[in-house]
């Protein structure tokens, strides 16, 4: 049942992830990011990462898409127009080249991890809040007071470039 | 047909990072660019989790769970840069945002 359920949802994230590349309007960006990252929990859930998938659903689904939408919509931003010049070599070439890197890089992939190395549902059980915060506040604790102190500087930043008079 | 090798769980993560990576570099518009960014993210947290699974050690998720957090602090500011730089320039156009190209 795990093979089924990673290629169904590793192609909802994929299909969501060229969407949000090659969709002109912001909008339209913003839902397949929203789809990319609702797969991506599902694939958390998979190895076993049960409060991250929580989180991932809670914090970037929901309070940074939210921001982003908010943003899109106090802006009214609309469909972006075509780049001046963009060079003619450049557009022709680069989705090719993308395509090779990407087989290169899964060629590299897949003779580097061992055919061994397998993920079953239920092979890793660390991975719920008990274990994280048992790990997060003893092992990391300088770490996790750093973040705080990083999370009190974005606010204050983002107060401050909000202001009105700011120019 | 009951384990996924965790070589999937790699190669599904550098897609969406090399995706993200054309996204931030092929769009024009501003948002766009910074949700790019927010998908290359996700990629790098796909790989941690993957790994964690493999070590059987928690510690990945704690590294998936900091780069939640610096997310979460460069959407609030970036967005506040994009909403001020709208004020000021009144375009989302990447092109046109230009003055610190000369």
């Amino acid at each position: 049942m795990d093979v089924p359920l990673f290629l169904l949802f590793a192609a909802i994230a994929v299909a969501c992830g060229v969407n949000l590349v090659v969709q002109t309007h912001p909008v339209s960006s913003a839902l397949s990011l929203i789809g990319v990252m609702g797969a991506l929990a599902v694939l958390y859930l998979l190895l076993g990462a049960e409060f991250l998938a929580a989180a991932q659903l809670v914090v970037y689904a929901g309070a940074i898409m939210v921001l982003f939408i908010f943003v899109i919509m106090l802006l009214n931003a609309g469909g972006e127009k075509k780049s001046r010049n963009r060079p003619r070599l450049a557009a022709a070439l680069g989705i090719p080249l993308l395509m090779l890197f990407l087989g290169i890089i899964s060629f590299l992939i897949q003779r580097r991890v061992p055919s061994s190395m397998t993920v079953t549902f239920g092979g890793f059980t660390g991975g719920g809040p008990g274990d994280l915060g048992r790990t997060l506040f003893t092992g990391y604790l300088l770490p996790f007071e750093a973040a705080s102190v990083l999370v009190l500087i974005a606010i204050l930043g983002a107060v401050v470039l909000g202001r009105k008079e700011i120019d | 047909m009951n384990a996924v090798p965790l070589s999937w769980y790699l190669i599904l993560s550098a897609i969406l990072f090399s995706l993200g990576v054309a996204g931030f570099l092929f769009r024009r518009n501003i948002i766009t660019v910074f949700m790019s960014i927010e998908l290359m993210l996700n990629a790098v947290n796909l790989a941690f989790i993957a790994f964690a699974y493999q070590l059987q050690q928690v510690d990945g998720h704690i590294f998936a769970l900091f780069v939640m957090v610096v997310a979460a602090a460069e959407a609030a500011v970036g967005l506040a840069i994009i909403l001020t730089v709208f004020k000021n320039r009144t375009t989302l156009h990447i092109d046109e945002v230009s003055s610190l190209r000369n």
